[in-house]
This record gives structure tokens, C-alpha cells and sequence, in this order.
């Protein structure tokens, strides 16, 4: 008795570097992120259209909010483009696949692809200037690419849009939510996991370097041109693959989606969910997704004893979203990822606080 | 020593900002080996020297030759690859990393894995890179005595132990020549004790090269092989740590005497407060 307990371990152990630089810092936490992808296969099976629709827009932005937290929260560069790059990467999937011909399942990640080609050419004058001025920069850029959108006929359809075929994999189309829904799905690990093993890496490393303390960076024999652009180029990369799938899913795209309004979006998510987190930006897509739908559901609760509610219901929604980044900027800056850790600290902890 | 050519050369390089001449025309060199201490009252020009080698100034005029390579041109990056690590005077480390990521960083330019290799991690053998790479820097944490805080974020850390990160973050480069910018500025004496040995181990054991920039007069006379000395931007004297104390221009920088002192000054006295 004495020697088995003697042998039981009392918390985690790592007895080797491989097991102290794995993306989930505890094996509970990665069974339960093994679990939620388990959980969320089997969803499709019981869970109606609507929440399928939720979830399949929390993918697509979650993976283009991924994109700006590596440039903004792990870089540290403001962009206000990031709706035009993932504008660009839905109408480039979409006009490979009408004029080649080629299966979308290769034209999404080739649309990423273009879309990174983009990005490092607008991410430019980020390897010059910072700050304020870079956000005018990429503001700029943002004008720029929503002017080609309406004006490029042969890529875009001009004011008319273009179509985007399904999603199709030897023939069977997922064209449903509850088939597109897998398709999300798979980009989303694939995606997030891509994103965890770049900033445990060599060059994740440096992009935090170079948000932390550039001079120091450069002394530490880090480029620092060649890495703020191709900070923007991975950004793009990710938000190109979200439009693309945002693109396939809805089958249709058209300029106007793709506003400065969007982009803003996207800074409100990755600033709710947490700066430099790979999993905060997930938490802030869906809490940025969700709230609307929540405001929706409470009026519609309430709204047969104040009608006037209902109808500022489209007032409300956007309210809400800017209530809630002021309400986050003050009471929570680092976001939901860090609310989470100091919620696992409580529990760890408890009853003593230290 | 004469026939060993000098791992660092430089030569008048002069330096000024606006009308300020921060340097003006200093040349010394630096053997492979040894520890070469630059000295100064505050505003001397050490700081600025320094900056000129790492790259972060690019000086008026003159030449800097680091193992027969000219280095003036040269991007700060660059020169890290050549083999030149630096600390920093105010701290410079990567505040929302931890301890182990820091130093890693100090890994870049050995690394091989890159955006693509990074992001497919156990694909393209990045992971056994990395994992080749947390070894060496283990034996730096070891080394340096910061293993119980390799997973604090630095921004959290003392300052005593914030310098010893950078030293680690500094010797992670591999450098053949590492700048220490004020190694032991507002330390006891205890982390003094612990620093010089550090740099002396450094020297000895690790074979680096050490230019080092330091106030604290006891430190310098007793671990330097070689010192200079700076006085508004200008060289006033060199050698051997006892000969430059000697010296009377350099007595007449520290202690701002108009007259020779009636008898040699000692060391203890030197070792005073001299900032």
C-alpha cells in the first residue's frame, strides 16, 4: 500500500523537451480539445440548420481572425484590411475554379496562397513604418481592393459578383450545412493547429520578438523588414482561406461584404478574444458571432411586452458589439483567452487564492 | 600579441548627433580571447561605442573590421550571424515571452526551420531541430542558474534576473565576441560576485571574447586583461588595467581633479563611487 502510493505522481511531469513543448500544456487539456472536435463531428447528426449556420461562420471567421491575431496581437502591426484580404481570397477561389476549372477542394488552399502573394505586396510599407501610420497604410489598402472588387469584371463579376461552386470531393458535393459543416471543420484544426506549431517555432518566435522588442530582435540577428511582411503574408494567407470557404459556402460573392465595417469586425474579435492567442481568437469569433443571436433571442423573450424593442432590434445587435469591445478594453484588455486562464487558475487554486 | 590578428578593429570612427560629437576619431583593437573593458564617466561615449559595433548607429566616419569582414554597411541582423551578441544597459528582453522562449530567440539565426517547416512542426523535422536546440539552451539555463524560472514570463522577473536572462538570451547566439553593456549595473554585491564569474567563465571555459562597458571599478580592475578609456567621445587612454589607473588624465576624468594628488591614489579609492 505504502509503495503504490509512493509511486503515485502528484500533478504533471515531463520527463523529456517533447513533452514540455506540446501545444496543450496538460494532457486534460488535450483530451478535451480532442473531445470538442469529437463532439462537434457528431453534431451535424442532432443540431438544426441554424446552429450548423452559427458554427460554420464561427470557422470561417475564426480562421481569418486567427490570421490578424499573428499580425496584430503576435506582431504587433495594426491592420485595417483584413476584410479586403479575406474578400480577396473568396473571389479568387471562386475565379480559379469558374476559369480553370480546378476541383475547389485544391482552389481554396491555392487561394490562399494568392491571397499571401497579396498580402506580402501590401505588407510593403509595413517593413518601413509603424503605428499610426501603417494603419493608414493598410486602411488604404483596405479602399484600394474594395475599389478593384467593384471594378475588375474578369476576377470579380464586378457589381454583379461571382458565383462559387460547392464544395465537392469525388463527386459529392457538400452542398448543405450539415455536410460544409465538416469542411469548416477540417480547415479549422488544420488551420489552428498550422497556427500553434508557427508560434512555437522559429519564426512564431520572432514575430513575438519583433512585437516585444524590435531592437532587440534585429541584435538578436532577426530581419526585421523581412519579418513584418511576412507577417502580413501569413495574415493574408489565413484570411484568404477563410474567405474562400466563406465564399463556397454561400455560393455567391459580392463586394459589398467586404467592407471597412468588416474589418473592424475582425479587430473587435481579436481583441475580445485576447492579443497574441492562438485560441482567443476563436473565443472572440464565436462571442462576436453569438451576441447578435443572443440580443435576438432575448427581444424575441421579451419583445411581445415592448414592442418598440423589437424593432430597434438592428440597432440593438450593433450596439451591443461596441458595447461589448468598450466593456472588454476595460474590464478584460487581454481578452477571453486570458479570463479562461485566470478561471483554471481559480479552480487549481481553490479555496486558497494563492 | 602582435602577430595574432585582432578579432575586432576599429578605427576612427567618429560619431556625432547634430552638433554632439558622441565619438571622435576613436581606433582600438581587440584580441582574440581576451576581456576588454570600456570605461568612462556617464555620457562618455561607451554606450555609443557599442552601439557602432552591434550596428544599431552607423558612425560619421571610420572603419570596423570583425574578423577581417568590414562591418560598417552591414544591417544589425547580419552582424549577429558574423558572430557579435550583445546585452543591452536598460533592458531589452522580449517582456510577454517566457524565460525559455527568450532565450530561444537567441537561437534564430542557428535554427534552420521556417514559416512552412515551423508550421507542419513534425513534418519538416522542425520539432527535432527545436528540440535538438532546447537542449543547448538548457545547458546555458544551467549554466546561468535560472532553471527555476524558465517558465516566467520575463516582464515578471527582478532585475538582477532579468539581466542574467539577457546574458543567457546573449550567449544563446553563440557569439565569438559578446558586448556587455553594464553587466552589473544596480546589483549587490552578491549578484556582482555571480556575474563576474559568469563573464569570467564565459571567457575562459565558453572561449568568448568579452568587450564590456562597467562602473564598478573593483569588477573591471580585477577581471579585465585590457582596458579603455573614454572621455567626451574621445580615447584618452588604453592598456593594462593598472597602467590605465595610473594614468593621469584618466584620475583627472574620474575624480575631476585640477591637481596631482600628493600621493598615487589606491585602488579602494578608485573602486569608490565612480558613476
Amino acid at each position: 500500500m505504502a509503495s503504490a502510493h509512493s509511486r503515485m505522481k502528484c500533478g504533471e511531469f515531463r520527463t523529456t523537451y517533447q513533452q514540455d513543448t506540446t501545444i496543450f500544456p496538460t494532457p486534460l487539456a488535450r483530451r478535451v480539445a480532442i473531445g470538442s472536435v469529437l463532439f462537434l463531428l457528431i453534431a451535424p447528426s442532432f443540431l438544426n440548420p441554424y446552429f450548423l449556420n452559427l458554427g460554420i461562420q464561427i470557422g470561417y471567421y475564426g480562421i481569418a481572425a486567427l490570421g490578424l491575431n499573428i499580425v496584430l496581437g503576435f506582431t504587433g502591426q495594426i491592420s485595417l484590411g483584413h476584410a479586403a484580404f479575406f474578400g480577396f481570397g473568396a473571389f479568387a477561389s471562386a475565379w480559379l475554379n469558374n476559369t480553370t476549372g480546378i476541383p475547389v477542394f485544391f482552389c481554396i488552399p491555392l487561394a490562399g496562397a494568392m491571397t499571401m502573394a497579396l498580402g506580402l505586396i501590401v505588407g510593403i510599407p509595413a517593413g518601413r513604418i509603424k503605428g499610426l501610420y501603417l494603419a493608414i497604410a493598410t486602411f488604404a489598402s483596405q479602399f484600394i481592393l474594395e475599389d478593384f472588387f467593384a471594378r475588375a469584371d474578369w476576377f470579380t463579376g464586378g457589381s454583379y459578383g461571382a458565383m462559387a461552386n460547392p464544395f465537392a470531393l469525388f463527386g459529392f458535393a457538400f452542398d448543405n450545412d450539415q455536410r460544409y459543416f465538416y469542411v469548416v471543420l477540417f480547415y479549422v484544426v488544420v488551420m489552428f493547429l498550422l497556427g500553434a506549431n508557427l508560434l512555437r517555432s522559429r519564426d512564431g518566435r520572432a514575430f513575438i520578438a519583433v512585437r516585444d522588442h524590435y531592437l532587440s530582435a534585429e541584435i538578436m540577428g532577426i530581419n526585421l523588414t523581412k519579418y513584418r511582411i511576412l507577417s502580413f503574408g501569413i495574415s493574408s494567407f489565413y484570411a484568404g482561406i477563410g474567405g474562400a470557404l466563406f465564399g463556397h459556402y454561400l455560393g455567391f460573392v459580392s463586394a459589398e461584404g467586404f467592407t471597412l465595417l468588416l474589418s473592424i469586425q475582425f479587430l473587435g474579435m481579436v481583441i475580445i478574444g485576447g492579443l497574441g492567442s492562438v485560441m482567443g481568437s476563436l473565443f472572440g469569433t464565436a462571442f462576436m458571432v453569438l451576441l447578435p443571436e443572443l440580443m435576438e433571442a432575448g427581444v424575441g423573450l421579451i419583445g411581445h411586452n415592448a414592442p418598440g424593442l423589437t424593432q430597434a432590434l438592428a440597432y440593438i445587435k450593433e450596439m451591443a458589439i461596441g458595447l461589448a469591445i468598450i466593456l472588454f478594453l476595460i474590464f478584460e484588455p487581454d481578452g477571453l483567452a486570458h479570463r479562461w486562464k485566470m478561471i483554471k487558475a481559480y479552480w487549481k487554486l481553490y479555496p486558497f487564492s494563492y | 600579441m602582435a602577430e595574432t590578428p585582432s578579432l575586432l578593429q576599429v578605427s576612427d570612427i567618429s560619431l556625432s548627433f547634430g552638433g554632439v560629437h558622441a565619438l571622435t576619431d576613436v581606433s582600438f583593437s581587440v584580441n582574440p580571447g581576451e576581456i576588454f573593458s570600456i570605461i568612462g564617466p556617464n555620457g562618455a561615449g561607451k554606450t555609443s561605442m557599442l552601439n557602432c559595433i552591434s550596428g544599431r548607429y552607423q558612425p560619421n566616419k571610420g572603419s570596423i573590421v570583425f574578423k577581417q569582414q568590414e562591418l560598417i554597411g552591414l544591417r544589425p541582423n547580419d552582424r549577429c550571424t558574423l558572430g557579435i551578441g550583445r546585452t543591452f544597459q536598460n533592458l531589452a528582453l522580449f517582456a510577454h515571452m517566457t524565460v525559455l522562449d527568450n532565450i530561444m530567440v537567441g537561437r534564430h539565426h542557428l535554427l534552420k526551420n521556417n514559416f512552412l517547416s515551423g508550421s507542419l512542426y513534425w513534418l519538416g523535422g522542425a520539432r527535432k531541430e527545436e528540440l535538438t536546440h532546447r537542449a543547448e539552451v538548457e545547458n546555458i539555463i544551467d549554466f546561468l542558474e535560472i532553471a527555476h524560472i524558465r517558465k516566467s514570463i520575463a516582464g515578471t522577473l527582478s532585475y538582477g534576473l532579468r539581466k542574467r536572462v539577457e546574458l543567457a538570451r546573449a550567449v544563446a547566439l553563440r557569439p565569438d565576441m559578446i558586448l556587455l553593456d553594464e553587466p552589473m549595473a544596480g546589483m549587490n554585491l552578491e549578484e556582482k560576485e555571480d556575474m563576474a564569474r559568469y563573464i569570467i567563465d564565459l571567457n575562459e571555459e565558453w572561449g568568448m571574447t568579452v568587450v564590456m562597458i562597467e562602473h564598478d571599478m573593483g569588477v573591471v580592475m580585477d577581471i579585465s586583461h585590457r582596458v579603455m578609456v573614454l572621455d567626451f567621445g574621445k580615447k584618452i587612454a588604453s592598456g593594462l588595467p593598472d597602467e590605465v589607473m595610473a594614468h593621469p588624465q584618466v584620475r583627472k576624468a574620474y575624480l575631476g581633479e585640477d591637481d596631482e594628488p600628493s600621493e598615487p591614489a589606491t585602488e579602494s579609492q578608485l573602486s569608490g563611487e565612480v558613476a
